[in-house]
């Protein structure tokens, strides 16, 4: 173990409950409250907030297990912070949105960040949960080992669930030792072209673990031993950006501080297969190519438009952020789903929270 | 069973030569790989396509008859045992490769279609699928994604779940869900993390989207021996802790060295009380480097000898052993049980210990031969089911097994599946609430209960035995495959 340098924990777990069943017995919804850094994300919830951020402190981590168990309130910060003493991390590097973010809402929000592509997203790095369902009972899925095929999967269900199946009160989540070197290489070239390189060095199993394409611009990261880095970074080609800069400009991007998204209002998130047609189906001046051209951003439009764009592509696309800041937008944020999908998902809802009272509507109306 | 002829009837219209009534032919189906557990099923149908796997199950809905998939019949744990009254539903036929895009970096395969032909289908473009169970070359995608299987190469490459991207599950209303997407990223609930383990409880899946990886440019394999089982499972650790996460990390103790070197002669150190197989694949570069980490930690843990094999025949042999583990250990007597527990990796040492122990007190000899960079262990029971109470004291003892893997934190079945093999077990590791939640999950899919009901996950009444894994006379089921 090696928490002997973390922060005091505290333990709200009981409180959490009463305040859950004493919701269920008014039939009162609530909205769950990390450190509200991504209220924006998915749709509002009219609802009593319910504070899961005292309910924190790392509970078990020990570097040679790669498995990190903490409360959900424990602010994702200070679990990297942790990590990054022992030379790990969190392998989907993550966006924060904010310095008080927590883990519990990483999780529930199941946002990865640029790593996403070499390390897959949140749910592959889930190991176990304990959940607070909607009626009061605490459930513990899953747990710290790395192969655990015991009962459904319920876990990695949870991430990316946006609170409507239960409050995550615990998470066990794999970790990753970080790479013994990292080079970031720039270079202008159009979209396709980009794309292309992309697609080809993954084919080649060359370290990418970052790529951004804008304004006729791509930046990628690789990362690997030192022995092999020069080599790759010559062939992929490309100047290389200084390690201060690079790592800036990388948390930039994981943040959405880079410019690009300065402006962008309405921001949509589009999700494109990897086919050879993928980017000529935007606007290569409005948008942002991340994951190899697996994730865009598109800076402005309305949905019939942006729907017709991604299902062109054969993907989809989320209304990431709406209008105007803090403007809230009435309408679905996430692509809709074929309505025996949909039934499924109020069925599953139900099992986790029998009365609805839990972000009801956060993810679908009615859900 | 007298199967209602309305109900033959109309299986008959949709399936043709497809349904098998016969005794005779459905004998062939009476078990999977957990061979102890034997019912013939009363019907059998052999689909050739979706829409007659969507027809069937509205036909077996209307007449709540039950339903069993099944693939390859290799699983280990009798999630394919058929049910009296039901009806066994075989994939083999839908075993069609359906596209293999490099460029998308996937394969979209029928459920039938081998683990292993999946990665042949790809490897011309270079291309693999990483998930590799031992029985690869007959177990079927769609029985991997049943299962979430494993393999040796799971610490970097992942499970099932971690590798499949897409599945079309049909439902006991024969309607067909896509859950997932090509990109990773589907909109709605994960839905396809809790049907991929469900063990055919949720859906019956007719339709897989993995993720393919670039073959790896070089791989090289590491044999270390050591004088001390604690110090051999203390030096796994120690390998992770240095930042290195190998393709694999394999380990033996002594009796599993000398029935291994006694069947394949893969020139394993006999003098060892432990064993070590380290592999590390990528980037040659990277390779290298990876590679003279892993000397420098296993040869400061105290291995007494570290040796990395010259050339890929020599690494083969080397292979030879640690896959031929199983069948070996079944020589040094009639009966074997392998249990199938994962525990945290520090633990390592305390419970191969703690079995130790129980070896002694049981009177019952065991070997290990085990996963350890997944701290997945398969302790073999050795014992004659023949003499007196061997056979309850070999139960007794692996059902102690599996309580002091989850005391230490882990779980009673790492790869294996619960079937009806691990449903006692799995009272240890849930709590009532817990296992009325899966029940009500497995509702929310399959509200009548007609799919593998009774499998996976145990009543509150049955919460009560324990079994394992039972091999009479050394002879496996499928026995020309190699388990591992």
């Amino acid at each position: 173990m090696a928490l002997a340098d973390t922060q005091p924990g505290q333990d709200l777990a009981e409180a959490l409950v009463e305040q859950v069943r004493d919701a269920s017995s008014r039939r009162t919804p609530l909205r769950i409250v990390g450190a509200d850094t991504k209220r924006f994300y998915g749709r509002a919830v009219a609802a009593e907030a319910l504070q899961v951020s005292g309910h924190r402190g790392v509970l078990r981590y020990d570097p040679a297990e790669l498995v990190v168990t903490a409360r959900a309130g424990t602010p994702l910060a200070e679990i990297e912070a942790l990590l990054a003493r022992h030379g790990q991390r969190l392998p989907f590097e993550p966006p924060a949105f904010g310095t008080a973010a927590t883990i519990g809402g990483t999780v529930a929000a199941g946002l990865a960040g640029p790593a996403r592509i070499a390390r897959g997203p949140v749910r592959d790095s889930v190991l176990g949960a304990r959940l607070l369902t909607g009626d009061g009972r605490v459930l513990k899925f899953g747990g710290e080992v790395m192969k655990n095929v015991a009962g459904y999967d319920v876990s990695r269900l949870l991430a990316g669930s946006l609170g409507i199946l239960g409050v995550l009160l615990e998470v066990s989540l794999k970790v990753l030792p970080v790479a013994a070197g990292t080079r970031t290489l720039r270079r202008r070239v159009d979209a396709q072209a980009a794309i292309d390189t992309l697609v080809d060095c993954a084919r080649r199993g060359l370290p990418v673990t970052a790529s951004f394409w804008h304004a006729g611009e791509l930046s990628l990261r690789l990362e690997g031993s030192r022995a092999s880095l020069d080599e790759i970074a010559a062939s992929v080609g490309g100047d290389t950006i200084g390690g201060v800069d690079a790592a800036a400009f990388w948390q930039e991007v994981r943040e959405h501080r880079h410019p690009f998204f300065a402006s962008a209002y309405p921001l949509w998130r589009l999700h494109l297969p990897l086919s050879a047609a993928g980017a000529s189906v935007v606007r290569q001046d409005r948008v942002v190519f991340e994951w190899n051209g697996a994730q865009a951003w598109l800076d402005g439009g309305d949905r019939p438009a942006i729907d017709l764009v991604a299902r062109t592509a054969g993907g989809h696309a989320t209304l990431f952020r709406p209008v105007a800041p803090g403007a809230g937008d009435a309408g679905e944020v996430f692509a809709p789903l074929p309505s025996a999908l949909l039934d499924l998902h109020r069925a599953v809802k139900r099992v986790f929270d029998p009365l609805g009272i839990l972000n009801p509507g956060r993810m679908y109306a009615g859900l | 069973m007298a199967a209602d002829p309305r109900l033959l009837q109309e299986l008959a219209a949709v399936l043709g030569p497809g349904l098998l009534c016969s005794a005779e032919a459905c004998v062939a189906f009476e078990c999977d790989a957990l061979t102890a557990h034997r019912r013939s099923p009363d019907l059998v149908a052999l689909p050739t396509s979706v829409e007659q796997v969507q027809e069937i199950l509205r036909i077996c809905r209307r007449h709540a008859v039950p339903v069993v998939a099944r693939g390859s019949g290799t699983g280990l744990s009798g999630g394919a045992l058929p049910i009296a009254g039901g009806l066994l539903l075989v994939l083999s036929r839908l075993n069609q490769v359906l596209e293999v895009d490099p460029r998308r970096g996937l394969a979209r395969v029928q459920p039938g279609v081998t683990n292993l032909a999946v990665s042949e289908a790809a490897a011309p473009c270079g291309m693999y699928y990483a998930p590799d169970p031992s029985s690869q070359v007959a177990c079927s995608v769609g029985g991997n994604v049943a299962e979430n299987s494993g393999g040796v190469h799971c610490l970097k490459y992942g499970l099932t779940v971690h590798n499949v991207l897409e599945v079309k599950l049909v439902t006991m209303d024969g309607e067909l869900l896509t859950l997932g997407a090509e990109t990773g990223e589907a909109p709605g609930l994960n839905l396809l993390a809790a049907v991929v383990g469900s063990e055919g409880l949720l859906g019956v899946v007719v339709e897989v989207t993995v993720r393919l990886l670039p073959i790896p440019r070089r791989v090289e394999l590491l044999l270390a021996a050591f004088d001390d089982v604690g110090r051999c499972a203390a030096a796994v650790g120690q390998v992770i802790a240095a930042g290195i996460v190998p393709a694999g990390l394999e380990m033996m103790d002594a009796p599993a060295i000398r029935a291994a070197e006694a069947f394949a002669r893969c020139g394993y150190p006999l003098d060892a009380q432990a064993l070590l197989l380290c592999e590390v694949d990528g980037l040659p570069a990277d390779v290298d480097d990876e590679l003279a980490r892993v000397r420098t930690v296993l040869e400061s843990a105290g291995a007494t000898s570290v040796r990395v094999a010259a050339d890929a025949n020599e690494r083969a042999r080397m292979w030879s052993g640690r896959k031929s583990a199983f069948p070996a250990v079944g020589r040094l007597a009639p009966d074997y049980y392998c249990m199938d527990g994962t525990i945290p990796r520090r633990h390592l040492a305390e419970v191969l210990a703690q079995i130790a122990a129980l070896s002694k007190a049981h009177g019952l000899d065991v070997a290990n031969v085990f996963h350890a960079g997944d701290g997945n262990l398969h302790p073999l029971i050795l014992f004659d089911a023949g003499k007196d109470d061997e056979l309850e004291r070999a139960e007794r003892f692996g059902a102690e097994i599996l309580e002091a893997c989850v005391a230490a934190g882990g779980t009673v079945t790492g790869e294996h599946g619960v079937g009806i093999e691990k449903l006692g077990p799995m009272c240890l590791q849930f709590t009532g609430a817990e296992l009325e939640a899966f029940h009500a999950l497995k509702r929310a899919f399959d509200p009548a209960g007609l799919l593998n009901p009774g499998k996976a996950v145990p009543t509150l009444a049955r919460c009560a035995d324990y079994g394992a894994l039972h091999v009479h006379g050394g002879k496996l089921p499928h026995a020309h495959l190699p388990r591992f």
